[in-house]
């Protein structure tokens, strides 16, 4: 790639209606994503309840990066790179515990679980040696929006609450589906690699025009009501809320119907106590409205994707090797609607899921063609003359239109470019 | 305790079973293995270790008798796309014991370990397990009651699982 021409060269491969192939294939290009949106803007880390109790600890992911997620033992979360500020080494080996402390097996540096080093073997050869110059590395800004715990390594820049903009009201809606008013992630995760550009993940998320095709197989042997829900006389939308964020938005078609609950192809009398529970917590006007609507269709750029009943974590490794984190959604107050959350989401997503080993093989098999250089292009024109702004002011198109992909190429040209 | 002649018996015919089940499922005979399953059949692979607990925690496949039968159907579509076409496979099944002759509940207990591999459109993958099954006598045949797969790398990212394993 030629950065030398004076021309910006995203000004060359982002188009209003297409997109380079070499996006998705270049290395260089996923370096420079890694420096500029992976490594600077706020990525969804973790959820505050997967650290429930002080000193509980959970390994994460920015990018490649390996990130511990603590609750220390003053209850603030933390987001401490896995790195021994001597040598380098990974301080944590497994998963998720309970620490006060990691001591590096290297040359046993201890760091607390706030990052502070508090110790080192042999400390007789570190004369004079501030040790708090030699914490662990931490992810510069961390803040949460509720529950919902983000990173990013830029010192300045927009807030969170900046950065989610009109789609903040998309998690507002998810968390008004438990009675508590909170979700729990407390399900475990499946982990499904897939040979294939992170973007394609991110720009399948809302688009709403493959799921006819693609997931034919089992929308014919299931019975299921998605694929009425992207049909050509679907009144559902989809919307680009900015800063990369976009949405599915299923309300117009859940509203016609006007049945509680019909959004996760149940009803209220076989989920009795969660109607109890909402009504009690909600009244019973908007509880109603609250199971009519059902959760978002929401992709937080860049990584974080709630699917309705399940999330899912975005995570790039290399040009072409990506991770979906995926597990299914709890909410707080709602045992009944959790267990069916669960048993949906095992058959739908993951490995050897229903629905999304179909969508990586799609991932894997573009990866493959946009190998090949004629067209040079990814074609993203679908609905472009018919979109509109809706009464909030954000473009909002038919269900299978391709307003998400245009509004993601739009910030990512954004984040791309020299500023 | 079954005597040793009943027992080697047993053993035969256990093994015979598990060999063909791999066959069925290296050659994407659907139904044929359908027809290998109890009424109440369990079809478990576990994710992240062997000893979570499904009913709490995701799982790669936890399927009731109902939902294999949904499996099952989904591939016989043909537009199953990460399966048409199909993946080219050919399992090695191993280390067969038998745990537990004759349980409290009358399944026979079987252990065996299966290394697969596994030609797609994606690239060659190598996948090795442990397999746990409680098989049953229906009608004079061996039929699977519960089968776990324990893959070996089931705490890491896998990639897309959509042959039968």
């Amino acid at each position: 790639m030629n950065m030398m021409t004076g021309v910006s060269p995203w000004e060359r491969l982002i188009r209003p209606d297409r997109v380079h192939g070499s996006l998705y294939t270049d290395p260089e290009i996923f370096e420079a994503e890694l420096k500029n949106i992976w490594y600077r803007t706020w990525v969804y880390v973790g959820h505050e309840s997967e650290v429930p109790n002080a000193n509980d600890y959970v390994v994460k992911s920015i990018g490649p990066q390996s990130v511990i997620m603590t609750r220390d033992e003053q209850g603030k979360v933390n987001l401490l790179l896995n790195r021994c500020s001597h040598r380098g080494n990974q301080v944590c080996s497994f998963e998720r515990g309970n620490a006060r402390s990691f001591t590096c097996p290297f040359h046993s540096w201890t760091f607390a679980n706030d990052g502070r080093l508090v110790g080192y073997a042999f400390p007789d050869g570190y004369e004079g040696q501030d040790k708090a110059q030699l914490a662990l590395g931490r992810v510069t800004r961390v803040e949460s929006y509720r529950g919902f715990v983000f990173g990013s390594f830029a010192a300045d820049g927009p807030t969170l609450k900046e950065h989610l903009g009109g789609a903040a009201e998309t998690i507002d809606r998810l968390v008004r589906t438990s009675p508590e008013g909170a979700v729990e992630i407390t399900a475990g995760f499946l982990k499904h690699r897939v040979k294939a550009n992170w973007k394609f993940i991110l720009e399948n998320e809302c688009d709403g025009y493959h799921p006819a095709f693609v997931h034919t197989s089992i929308f014919g042997v299931a019975d299921s009501m998605i694929g009425k829900l992207y049909g050509g006389a679907s009144t559902a939308l989809t919307r680009d809320y900015g800063n990369g964020h976009t949405e599915i938005d299923l309300r117009p078609e859940f509203r016609k119907r006007d049945a509680p609950m019909s959004w996760f192809g149940t009803s209220e009398e076989r989920l009795p106590d969660y109607t109890t529970r909402m009504k009690a917590a909600y009244g019973d006007t908007a509880a109603r409205e609250i199971m009519i609507d059902g959760t978002p269709h929401v992709m937080i750029f860049p990584n974080l994707f709630i699917a309705e009943i399940q999330m899912f974590v975005i995570q790039p490794l290399g040009v072409d090797d990506s991770v979906q984190h995926v597990t299914a959604l709890q909410f707080k107050g709602a045992p009944d609607l959790n267990r069916r959350l669960r048993q949906q989401t095992m058959g739908s997503v993951g490995p050897a899921g229903f629905l999304l080993a179909d969508d990586s093989e799609m991932y894997e098999r573009c990866h493959r063609g946009v190998l090949a250089r004629n067209p040079e292009w990814i074609f993203l024109g679908r609905g472009e003359k018919r979109q509109r702004q809706d009464e909030l002011g954000f473009t909002v198109g038919h269900v299978t239109d391709e307003v998400p992909s245009r509004g993601i190429w739009t910030h990512y040209r954004k984040l791309m470019e020299p500023n | 305790m079954l005597s040793r002649e009943s027992s080697a018996t047993l053993m035969s015919a256990i093994t015979a079973f598990l060999y063909r089940e791999a066959r069925l499922q290296d050659e994407h005979q659907y139904e044929a293995w359908e027809q290998l399953w109890t009424d109440d059949g369990v079809y478990w692979v576990p994710a992240n270790g062997a000893d979570i607990d499904p009913e709490r925690q995701m799982s790669i496949i936890y399927d009731n008798r109902s939902r294999i039968a949904l499996r099952v159907r989904q591939l016989m579509t043909g537009k199953h796309f990460t399966q048409t076409p199909q993946s080219n496979l050919r399992r090695l099944i191993s280390n067969i014991e038998l745990m537990d002759e004759q349980p409290d509940d009358g399944d026979i207990a079987v252990a065996s370990n299966s290394l697969i591999f596994e030609s797609s459109l994606r690239d060659d993958t190598l996948w090795a397990a442990r397999n746990e099954y409680r098989l049953r006598h229906v009608d004079g045949e061996l039929r699977m009651a519960s089968k776990k797969v324990i893959l070996v790398n089931n705490d890491k990212a896998i990639y897309t699982l959509s042959f039968l394993v």
